[in-house]
């Protein structure tokens, strides 16, 4: 496959930033889309070229780092895959392929196509966790009878791999399914209900501090997710929040 | 309790709430409007006592005008927010993959219905305003010194629907505000955490909801134009 990209070059997080483009030539479409970037890298090492800074970690859809904006869409053009799963059998020969940073507010670019995501962590370090005392006296978790449905959907809220791509698809950079993910997760099992009012009003505080947008239910964080966060979590998220306010 | 409306959640809660009211109103306001067409006398009696009853008049419209002007102010409100949150555009964005235009473009039909509201407003309150504040008639007579007159209200609404002009943005309009409704209806549920097993149920209702209330707007104003 003959290609051209179209990728945001950008030195540094001072630095204006601009697309540029890039021709490249013999590309498998066997090749996963990162490994078509390591293609060209090499290419541009060889020409004594900067090569385009990306993040990569696992490559297998579980650590949630690469984060790309492909053709318009987080994670490029398939469904319920991160960028490193994506393949170039879907795309075709000749095409011209647009490569992003996750654009937010709240995840400036460090370089090029690495945004600085620790806003999340912030997040996470303000309540999504639970409070146990973990030196040897800790009753065993299944010890406590929870109900089928209530576990798969605790599950499911913690498949989020906190990759971003709810932000980066929504058109108001809003992070409440990430939000919402992290806070059902453990608001669905006993064990997390004891720190629910406070996670959840410290969780959304931070969120909001961060510079996250505001949630207006396009649905588009849910369609981009690369593991199928449902819309639900922040309906349970806003019940979440009202009654934590309400209550005091 | 003190800063809920100062979070994102509480805004969109607001939000919802100002919505959901704002649905009731438009329920009232189109069976009211409804019955110009089954009966001319009915529609003149249900005008005159919303009309001139203290506690339509003295509560339920200052609340009314209240939660329009909220919902309008604090849209712009979160747009502004929003537009913040993300400084820099995507070269190539294709929204329309993962979201409906109607989700998306919720400003645009609430400004447009915003503008229909201003003529609505100069149309009927405005005029409702003058004749029973400023100018003291209170009786709802097309002529206050003669009883036997009649109340003026079908008249002023038939009137109203003579020009082409002014249905076609009546009709526009709705179109719009049925738009508006079809991504708001479901959102204002959501946001008030509402999604749950009734959510497909909710969702049906919604469509009837958002296609049939703005369906009936644009019969009444067409019948009106046509049998003038």
């Amino acid at each position: 496959m003959n290609l051209t990209l179209k990728i945001w070059r950008q030195k540094n997080a001072d630095d204006k930033g601009k697309m540029v483009d890039y021709p490249i030539s013999n590309i498998s479409e066997d090749m996963s889309f990162l490994e078509m970037l390591d293609v060209l890298n090499q290419e541009l090492i060889d020409k004594g070229e900067e090569p385009v800074a990306f993040d990569h970690d696992c490559r297998e859809g579980i650590c949630g780092s690469c984060s790309l904006y492909i053709n318009g869409r987080a994670h490029g053009p398939d469904t319920l895959i991160t960028a490193c799963q994506l393949h170039m059998r879907s795309f075709k020969d000749g095409d011209t392929i647009y490569i992003e940073p996750w654009r937010a507010t709240a995840f400036p670019v460090i370089k090029d196509l690495i945004v600085d995501r620790t806003s999340f962590d912030r997040i996470q370090q303000a309540g999504g966790f639970i409070s146990v005392n973990t030196s040897g006296n800790t009753q065993d978790a299944n010890a406590i009878p929870i109900e089928k449905q209530n576990a798969d959907m605790a599950f499911d809220a913690a498949t989020c791999i906190g990759c971003g791509a709810c932000v980066a698809a929504c058109k108001n950079s809003s992070a409440m399914l990430f939000v919402s993910a992290k806070v059902s997760q453990f608001a669905l099992l006993p064990q997390g209900r004891v720190e629910a009012t406070d996670r959840v009003l410290n969780m959304v505080k931070q969120m909001d501090d961060e510079g996250f947008g505001n949630c207006t239910n396009t649905g588009a964080c849910e369609v981009e997710c690369p593991k199928g966060i449902s819309l639900e979590n922040i309906a349970r998220m806003n019940r979440e929040y009202l009654a934590a306010s309400f209550k005091g | 309790m003190s800063g809920i409306f100062n979070s994102s959640v509480g805004r969109k809660f607001a939000m919802a709430l100002s919505a959901l009211f704002l649905m009731i109103f438009l329920v009232i306001h189109v069976s009211i409007n409804f019955s110009s067409v089954i009966s001319p006398e009915l529609f003149n009696e249900m005008s005159h006592f919303m009309g001139t009853n203290p506690l339509v008049q003295g509560l339920m419209q200052p609340v009314l005008i209240f939660g329009v002007v909220f919902h309008f102010v604090m849209g712009f409100v979160l747009e502004a927010k929003n537009r913040a949150s993300r400084k820099v555009s995507y070269a190539k964005n294709s929204a329309s993959n993962n979201s409906s235009w109607v989700s998306r473009n919720m400003l645009l039909s609430g400004v447009v219905i915003l503008a229909f509201l201003g003529l609505h407003f100069y149309d009927f309150w405005v005029h409702e305003m003058t004749v029973k504040y400023v100018e003291g008639d209170m009786s709802g007579l097309i002529d206050p010194n003669n009883a036997d007159s009649g109340y003026r209200y079908y008249d002023e609404l038939r009137e109203k629907f003579v020009s082409h002009v002014r249905v076609i943005i009546y009709v526009v309009s709705f179109v719009l505000l049925s738009l508006h409704l079809l991504h708001g209806f479901n959102s204002s549920f959501q946001s008030v955490g509402a999604n749950n097993k009734y959510i497909d149920s909710l969702k049906r209702v919604s469509k009837v909801y958002s296609i049939g209330v703005p369906a009936l707007f644009i019969f009444i104003a067409l019948y009106h134009h046509f049998t003038h």
